[in-house]
């Protein structure tokens, strides 16, 4: 640890940032909803400094010795009336080689040393004491986030504060899986982090403007892992409170829908999903309790309306073929009545 | 050579009777042969229906890509298609081809009369050649009793805890380790039979130092195969105990980490992408001389580089595992190792350009491969330094940025060597010449192909586009770029067909080419072409490294200046 | 085709180069060591992580007599080869036998503790980390002295027959090679399983 300590610290006295060159860059970019050159938040700012100046280096070298190759091929080539028999033969030079091993050498330890800050200040960053804390957990194709400090369990739309540089209120993402390798990528906030059974990676990230920013699982889990969308929501601080205390309420008990709620809990539906403040205790599916407050269901991958949510719930193929959740084979009425319900717990 | 004829004269007697006698006699010809040429062309043969199994599904991968929210094929099966595509190339196109030329040259430059091993080599060539067809038995036996067969589908580095019996039921799973494993038996027994016969089978005169660069090359490729390849036996064993005998290695219910099959898995498989990269510059260290007209630069320096780049290989695996969260002190050393590979490569880049330096280029369709070559491993290799920095890996893993960095370097440098490998010996296996019109025709495509399809991947991966997806949302800004590349692998794949139709047609209508069509300088182009079984009829010797140019310019040969 | 071989090694004369036989025992035993060395990173990554018992302290005892044989058999192995070498066939033999005798035992040794560790103790190779690990590697390593013992048993009888004899010094030589590769890697699991691992 110590090496490495004196490694970043070294890396420290390089020079600093390169953001105000990377942000004009960054403007040539259309802004593509997950493009890694449009970053939002530090980490993905830092990786962008970094990325910046090792495309710079790998260019110039890519110039130089491109050009080289170029000239070469143009400058040596047999052409007619070549008369010699054959070329002066040159066997090496131990001059001309020891320099260039020593110049990629000397490029190395740039590279190098700037690369090991940039580790260094994202991995080792300090944590400030009011961070908002949320544990993610991958599943098959969906994702949990708990808020064990608020007491919020939801699904696959993570809600997290905007983060004001003057006070930063950057959020952790501490990480694991329930099942097999998933990895967590967000571009515009912060890298990737792989979710691993069995092991504990966090992350965090600090988006600078609200909005929404997309992501999705990238790293191979089954089936249906080109479906295991992500997306974060960067609320100003008063939409966060809100969220919040609506999150933090038990699920809505509407009368009207007592129906649909019934076909909830008499069928299978309740083994593998929790409705708070209801018998519905499942912890295989997604939490559902305030599934009418998202955009979306299926981790990102279906617009929520009434309409998908019933194709969904009536065969969850039809959208995400190879899915965890079995075709229920609900008759209509129960199909209706039981989406209805679900459409209350806002 | 008197026992071969022989052998083959009893057949063709014993079956004259029907038709199928003469094919008979051929087919037991080869099926029982040792001779290392036989063994090396039965490899490359072998390797080029893989090849053409792989790339169709490559094409039917690229189809489903080409348009967001296609429906061209299921998820189960594009997960199948990228998963035997990579396996296929990989073991059964990269490994048995280059071992193919490996088996085919090694003896012939170093004046020798057969592999160390003729029967280890045969009995390699049928394991390989097994654990292909196990592979793909998988299509029709995969699930076991229950349904239609399957093939795996766990991706090609095959992660645990997917693996497990729980997440893969049925047999598929169990072909792969099956196949890889006995895959990787047959490539380590090459590999033994290669260093067996460079150290111990060279013609007289033929010192260490003298050897010709691809042989040193193929001599290290294979030193790093025992180190490289015996871990992935391991972990295969290890995988087949979990998923037969209820083992707990990968098992992560029972307290198994899933990230020590990535350690095992990735101390295999970083190594093995050289293992795959050297047999290529080796063919450039014989091509580029010969048509630069030139001594290769810096010899010695070339050796040094390799043997380097064998050492610092195996300490650089985890730089695919960037994303794993192995903290701070691992990302900075694994990719400080990474990206000191860049030094040794660099020098081999160096000298390549300091051998073509003052030279007398002839652009012949080996040559323009080589170049090509030159230039694609170039950005091939700093897209990998960019991989390298990990913080930028946290952003381009597992992305299509990724993807192209390999395709650049799999495709742009090593399946372009062994086109340029192709052009360059087929007039010494066969005795006739390649069609150079054809050739070009090739080259050309192949190129413009090669450059729409992986130029263009790189961007969806910057933009965010993650691998072995087997589809995409309309509003990510990837189809424009997706649909370019799909068209580039159909123009890989016409290519890919002239080349074929070359290979066949100039067998029986290519030009004779003689024993030295190239005016070269190796002891392969000493004999006739094909080289008679037993390769030399007097067995030679060496003073320098090129003994023929010494032949040819008896005024100044090369033994001065060694 | 083996002709064709010979035939390049009347040539060789004077310009001298190493022996196959023992360059492939060699590159085989740079192959086997990394795959023994997989099996033991494993063991050790796993050492103290199983989720429940048996502990390895609970159910291993140290092996020494039959360790002491295995290790004793290369000394008998390398007398063989020294006999061979001389033309002492018979006495080559003898040591063959003895070699044969102290591996069998080590062997012996590895069944009755299996024996034990099944149907006593209730560990097999599903039952936890440990019992996956330990089966593993010392069941990769017990493979490996079966293979040699057939190997050494086939030359045994090749001896019996009046077959063997001093043209054959080297390929028992190589054969040497691999028996003491097997009591080399022997050392590295004893000290990793019964010594560090306990
Ligand atoms: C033959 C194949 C081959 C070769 C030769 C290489 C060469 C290199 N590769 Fe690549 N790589 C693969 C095949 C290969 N790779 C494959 C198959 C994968 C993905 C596997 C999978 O996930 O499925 C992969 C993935 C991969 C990753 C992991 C990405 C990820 O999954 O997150 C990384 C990260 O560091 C990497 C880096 C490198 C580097 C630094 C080199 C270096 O060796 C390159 C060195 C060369 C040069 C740099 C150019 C020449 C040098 C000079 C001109 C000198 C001057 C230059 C400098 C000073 C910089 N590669
Ligand atoms: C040597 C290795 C090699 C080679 C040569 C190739 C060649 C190609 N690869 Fe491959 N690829 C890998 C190794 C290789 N690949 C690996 C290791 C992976 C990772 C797998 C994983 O993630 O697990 C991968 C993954 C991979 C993907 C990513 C899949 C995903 O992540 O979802 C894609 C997508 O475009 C792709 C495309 C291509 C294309 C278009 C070619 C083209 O260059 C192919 C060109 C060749 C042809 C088109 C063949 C033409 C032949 C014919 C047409 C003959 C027809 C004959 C008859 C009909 C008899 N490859
Ligand atoms: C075998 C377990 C199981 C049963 C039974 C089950 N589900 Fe699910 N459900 C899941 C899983 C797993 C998911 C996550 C799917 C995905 O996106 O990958 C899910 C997702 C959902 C979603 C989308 C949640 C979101 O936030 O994306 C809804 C709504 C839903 N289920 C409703 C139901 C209803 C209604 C029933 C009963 C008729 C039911 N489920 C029965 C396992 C189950
Ligand atoms: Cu989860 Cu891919
Ligand atoms: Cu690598």
């Amino acid at each position: 640890m110590s090496l490495s300590m004196y490694v970043a610290t070294v890396a420290r006295l390089l020079p600093g940032s390169l953001d105000g060159l990377a942000r004009r860059v960054a403007l040539c970019f259309t802004p593509d909803p997950t493009n890694i050159f449009a970053p939002e938040a530090t980490p993905a700012h830092s990786i962008f400094g970094l990325s910046m100046l090792v495309l710079g280096i790998c260019a110039g070298i890519f110039l130089v010795v491109g050009g080289l190759l170029l000239y070469v091929v143009i400058r040596f080539r047999h052409r007619r009336g070549y008369t010699v028999r054959e070329p002066v033969q040159i066997y090496g030079s131990t001059q001309i080689e020891v320099s260039w091993t020593v110049i990629p050498i000397l490029i190395i330890v740039v590279l190098f040393l700037a690369t090991a800050r940039i580790i260094f200040t994202t991995e080792m960053a300090r944590k400030p004491a009011d961070a908002v804390n949320v544990v993610v957990i991958g599943h098959q194709y969906w994702w949990e986030y708990h808020y064990p400090k608020l007491g919020i369990t939801t699904a696959n739309e993570l809600h997290i504060p905007v983060s004001d540089p003057r006070h930063p209120q950057p959020s952790y993402l501490t990480m694991t899986s329930a099942d097999t390798d998933h990895s967590y990528w967000v571009p515009r906030l912060a890298g990737k982090m792989d979710l691993i059974p069995n092991k504990i990676n966090t992350m965090w990230m600090d988006p600078e403007k609200p909005g929404l920013y997309l992501g999705q699982c990238a790293q191979y889990c089954g089936v249906e892992h080109a479906k295991m969308l992500i997306r974060v929501y960067a609320d100003t601080p008063a939409e966060f409170a809100k969220w919040v205390a609506n999150q933090q309420k038990p699920a809505v008990q509407d009368p009207s829908v007592a129906e649909g709620r019934a076909v909830f809990m008499h069928n299978a539906c309740m083994e593998c999903h929790t409705i708070s403040g209801t018998a519905a205790k499942g912890k295989f599916g997604p939490d559902l309790s305030h599934l009418a407050s998202r955009d979306t269901f299926a981790s990102g991958a279906v617009p929520l309306t009434e309409q998908n949510l019933r194709a969904f719930i009536n065969n969850p193929d039809t959208y995400k073929p190879g899915v965890l959740m079995p075709a229920m084979h609900l008759n209509d009425h129960d199909l209706d009545a039981v989406t209805k319900y679900l459409m209350t717990l806002r | 050579m008197a026992t071969q004829t022989q052998v083959a004269g009893v057949g063709y007697q014993a079956g004259a009777k029907g038709p199928g006698g003469v094919f008979l006699a051929t087919l037991q010809d080869w099926v029982m042969t040792v001779d290392h040429k036989k063994i090396g062309i039965m490899y490359i043969v072998y390797a080029l229906l893989f090849l053409a199994i792989a790339g169709v599904e490559a094409l039917l991968m690229r189809i489903q890509l080409a348009v967001p929210n296609n429906h061209f094929v299921s998820p189960q099966t594009f997960n199948r298609l990228f998963t035997m595509h990579g396996t296929t190339m990989v073991f059964f196109v990269g490994m048995p081809i280059l071992f193919g030329f490996g088996n085919y040259l090694v003896p012939l430059m170093i004046g020798a009369r057969d592999m160390a091993f003729p029967r280890l080599n045969a009995f390699s060539f049928w394991v390989s050649a097994f654990a292909g067809f196990l592979l793909y038995f998988s299509y029709f036996a995969g699930s076991g009793l229950y349904g239609a067969g399957t093939a795996p589908d766990v991706g090609w580095f095959a992660y645990a805890p997917l693996t497990a019996k729980v997440f893969s039921p049925g047999h598929s799973t169990d072909y792969w380790t099956l196949s890889v494993l006995l895959s990787g038996v047959g490539s380590i027994g090459t590999a033994l039979n290669i260093v067996a016969t460079t150290l111990c089978m060279r013609c007289k005169g033929m010192k260490l130092s003298r050897l010709p660069l691809l042989v040193w090359l193929y001599f290290v490729t294979s030193c790093i195969a025992f180190i490289a390849i015996s871990p992935l036996t391991a972990a295969q064993i290890m995988l087949i105990i979990d998923r037969y005998l209820g083992g707990h290695f990968f098992d992560t219910q029972a307290g198994g980490s899933a990230v020590l099959w990535m350690h095992f898995f990735w101390i295999f498989g970083h190594p093995e992408v050289y293992i795959l990269v050297l047999p290529a510059f080796a063919f450039a260290n014989e091509i580029i001389p010969v048509f630069s007209r030139k001594a290769i630069f810096g010899y010695p320096a070339m050796v040094a580089a390799t043997v380097g780049i064998g050492f610092i290989s195996m300490s650089v695996w985890a730089h695919h595992m960037f994303t794993v969260g192995m903290g701070p002190a691992g990302n900075t050393f694994f990719t400080l190792s990474t990206m000191i590979i860049a030094v040794p490569t660099g020098i081999k880049i160096f000298n390549w350009l300091a051998t073509m330096w003052g030279g007398n280029i002839h652009f012949t369709t080996p040559m323009i491969f080589a170049i090509a070559f030159l230039f694609q491993f170039l950005i091939a290799g700093l897209t990998g330094v960019m991989l390298a920095a990990s913080p930028f890996d946290w952003q381009l893993g597992s992305s299509y940025f990724v993807v192209a960095h390999f395709h650049y370097v799999l495709v742009g440098a090593i399946l372009f060597m062994i086109f340029s490998a192709f052009y360059f010996w087929y007039p010494k296996m066969t005795g006739r010449m390649m069609s150079e019109k054809l050739g070009k025709w090739h080259f050309w495509l192949f190129i413009i192909g090669f450059h729409l399809t992986f130029d263009f991947m790189h961007i969806p991966g910057i933009l965010g586009m993650p691998r072995r997806i087997f589809t995409y949302e309309a509003d990510r800004g990837w189809a424009s770029w997706n649909m370019i590349v799909s068209i580039g692998a159909f123009v890989q794949a016409i290519a890919t067909l002239i080349f074929l139709y070359n290979l066949i047609s100039s067998y029986f209508k290519g030009q004779i080419a003689g024993p030295d069509p190239w005016d070269a300088w190796t002891l392969e182009w000493s004999t006739n072409s094909p080289p008679p079984s037993y390769n030399f009829a007097q067995i030679p010797t060496v003073e320098s490294r090129r003994p023929l140019w010494d032949i040819k310019h008896p005024e100044d040969p090369d033994s001065r200046y060694e | 085709m083996s002709t064709a071989v010979a035939v390049a090694h009347e040539t060789a004369g004077e310009w001298k180069q190493p022996s196959r036989g023992i360059v492939g025992m060699f590159c085989l035993i740079a192959a086997e060591s990394a795959i023994f060395v997989i099996f033991v990173v494993a063991y050790i990554y796993y050492t103290g992580k199983s989720l429940n018992g048996p502990t390895p302290r609970q159910v291993l005892d140290i092996p020494w007599f039959t360790s002491v044989c295995l290790l004793s058999s290369s000394i008998t192995v390398h007398f063989a080869v020294h006999a061979l070498q001389h033309a002492r066939v018979r006495a080559s033999a003898l040591w063959l036998a003895g070699t044969i005798l102290l591996g069998g035992i080590f062997l012996a040794g590895t069944g009755m503790e299996w024996y034990r560790l099944i149907y006593h103790d209730g560990l097999t190779i599903s039952t936890n980390l440990f019992g996956t690990t330990f089966y593993s590697l010392v069941g990769l390593h017990a493979s490996h002295v079966i293979v040699g013992l057939i190997m050494l048993l086939a030359a045994l009888i090749f001896a019996t027959m009046g077959k063997l004899g001093k043209q054959h010094a080297e390929r028992l030589e190589v054969l040497s090679l691999y028996w003491h590769f097997v009591d080399a890697v022997w050392v590295v699991v004893f000290t990793v399983v019964y010594v560090l691992g306990r």
